[in-house]
């Protein structure tokens, strides 16, 4: 299971005003406790606290700023593929870009990006038209995704699709079939394509968010998820994750298996 | 239609062990020893790269061993002095490490004192120049006390000692900790001890790379299928990325070999099952090739006759197929 910690996201207040007054502090403080919590990938957004046309010089500094601390590989998360492209060029280690739809003009400027930089990419079930309601169509742009990547040459490990999970409090009918879409995605190429959701979204307004989210993370790994972008620091939900791999088989087991997910 | 070789991609790699250290590096040994290292299955160089080849430490005792005649007389008078016993074996067997077993510690034995055990030790370093691998009598009380004073005896000279069990590391890891030896880490055939283990002795912070796997393996005929499928579980586990799972792996392969019934009697007793001769050549040497099919690094061997022919099954596999 590979955690995507969550927390270095302009939405936030700190973050937010950090980039705003170039305090870089902010950053390395959650880039290390995030990864002392178990996070494998660090993500990196802006938010809205920069203005679109600056967003490629603020992903630039807060690239450098995040490596001065931490080794963690980077998931860069925008809308703005040129912002996206000036981090990519920063970053020492292979990064995961996050995302494109399944959109084609998206698809052309993004996957060979993902080649060029040899970077992970993040795909989501979608395009202009929004979000589907039901399985049978996330995976029809599962599809699609995976067909983008044979096209322009990304291994299909490198690709992580996201069926985009939506909260369950005003959304409920989606989580099922988001689970749905997860057991398809995996059949849908040998080697299989990854999948990855953005987690915390199913608890978004709820109470308990904690609880809800670990559950749904380990229901989602019991159908084929890969990868989450979670709070890396919620640590019952970090134990849920090496739990769940565990009653998997996909790690062996040993009595401190908890500790073990967390150590690289 | 052409055929494409398939060529399975390994995040990761088994660790590297040093044995021995020399002159410069505060040993005394005329050359060291690497394990470990390979990013593939085993002799698999098409599709990784096989970093050292696995080798054999042949099995020396403090005293006369309890071993059948057929092995005793490939020793002659050597037997019981450890020095020439060790020396022979590197010069006319072609031992690339000597695996010294003090079981004249044993209480119920000679109950040989830690300073006398230290003192074999110190005698055999003298006497050859390949890395030392050194455990005691497996009296878990008396080879605390007899390790502890090895491991000081044999400061800098980078040893592999054992044995540190589940429930009986601490104080073996803590005199190589000390006295910067590698730790060979012990378990029943089981895979979760194993990696506990390695994670507990991790813990008192002797580093990944000076501890080696023994997963006690069963000879053939008697468990070997055990340790074979545990033994490739913890290779396939080290190569996706298992860190507590990378260590080289060690097997007792004369000692579990040699226990064996077949190993031991004459056609006389058993018509059906040919010669002990040939037999109990091939009863060890067959238990070790299997187990190098899954990853052992290093062999702990007894017949010259059976290193001989792993010898050359050794220098086989290691032919480039890549």
């Amino acid at each position: 299971m590979i955690i995507i910690g969550e927390r270095i996201n302009g939405m936030f207040k700190d973050i937010g005003e950090a980039l705003r007054n170039k305090d870089p502090k902010p950053f390395q403080h959650w880039a290390l406790k995030q990864q002392e919590g178990g996070a494998h990938y660090l993500d990196v957004n802006s938010g809205p606290a920069v203005p679109t046309e600056e967003r490629p010089e603020a992903y630039k500094w807060m690239v450098n700023v995040i490596q001065e601390v931490s080794d963690l590989p980077l998931c860069l998360d925008s809308t703005n593929y040129d912002a996206i492209e000036e981090g990519l060029k920063l970053c020492k280690r292979p990064a995961m870009i996050n995302s494109c739809p399944a959109e084609r003009a998206k698809i052309e400027r993004v996957f060979p990006m993902a080649v060029q930089y040899n970077a992970s990419l993040i795909g989501l079930t979608m395009d202009k038209k929004g979000i589907p309601k039901d399985a049978e169509n996330r995976v029809a742009f599962a599809m699609e995704l995976v067909a983008a990547a044979d096209e322009f040459g990304l291994p299909m490990e490198e690709l992580y699709i996201d069926p985009l999970i939506l909260p369950v409090n005003v959304a409920q009918e989606h989580a099922p079939e988001v689970l749905e879409s997860l057991r398809q995605i995996k059949t849908l190429a040998n080697p299989a394509p990854r999948t990855v959701l953005g987690l915390s979204n199913v608890s978004q307004k709820s109470p308990d968010r904690h609880l809800i989210n670990r559950t749904y993370l380990a229901m989602a790994m019991a159908v084929g998820l890969d990868a989450a972008i979670v709070d890396a620091n919620d640590d019952a939900l970090v134990d849920a994750a090496a739990t769940a791999q565990i009653l998997l088989n996909k790690s062996i087991y040993a009595d401190s298996y908890l500790k073990v997910f967390r150590t690289r | 239609m052409p055929v494409t070789l398939v060529k399975e991609k390994y995040p990761s790699k088994v660790g590297e062990v040093v044995l021995g250290a020399t002159a410069a590096e505060g040993g005394t040994r005329t050359s060291v020893i690497r394990v470990g290292g390979d990013g593939t299955l085993p002799f698999l160089q098409f599709e990784g790269s096989v970093e050292n080849r696995p080798i054999i430490a042949m099995e020396v005792t403090d005293i006369v061993p309890p071993w059948n005649d057929t092995i005793k007389e490939q020793f002659g008078d050597v037997l019981g002095n450890p020095v020439a016993m060790a020396k022979k074996c590197v010069e006319e067997f072609g031992a690339d490490a000597i695996y010294l077993k003090l079981i004249g510690a044993d209480p119920e034995g000679e109950n040989r004192s830690p300073e006398q055990c230290a003192q074999v030790v110190k005698d055999v370093l003298a006497a050859v120049g390949v890395p030392l691998i050194v455990v005691g009598c497996e009296d878990p009380e008396k080879d605390n006390e007899v390790m502890a004073a090895v491991a000081e005896a044999a400061a800098g000279e980078n040893l592999l000692i054992g044995l540190a069990e589940q429930d009986n590391y601490k104080s073996i890891t803590a005199a190589a900790m000390v006295h910067k030896h590698n730790v060979i880490a012990r378990s029943p055939l089981d895979i979760n001890i194993c990696k506990q283990l390695n994670i507990l002795i991790n813990e008192m912070g002797l580093p990944l790379n000076k501890i080696v796997i023994d997963p006690m393996i069963g000879g053939l005929g008697f468990g070997i299928e055990y340790a074979y499928s545990i033994m490739e579980r913890a290779r396939l586990g080290a190569l996706a990325g298992d860190k507590m799972l990378s260590m080289p792996m060690i097997c007792t392969v004369g000692y579990e070999a040699n226990r064996a019934k077949e190993a031991n009697v004459g056609a006389g007793e058993f018509p059906g099952w040919g010669e002990l001769q040939d037999r109990g050549i091939l009863w060890e040497a067959v238990t070790a090739a299997a187990l190098l099919q899954v990853g052992a690094s290093i062999l702990l061997m007894r017949n010259p006759a059976s290193v001989r022919l792993v010898q050359r099954n050794i220098a086989d596999m290691m032919e480039q197929n890549a």
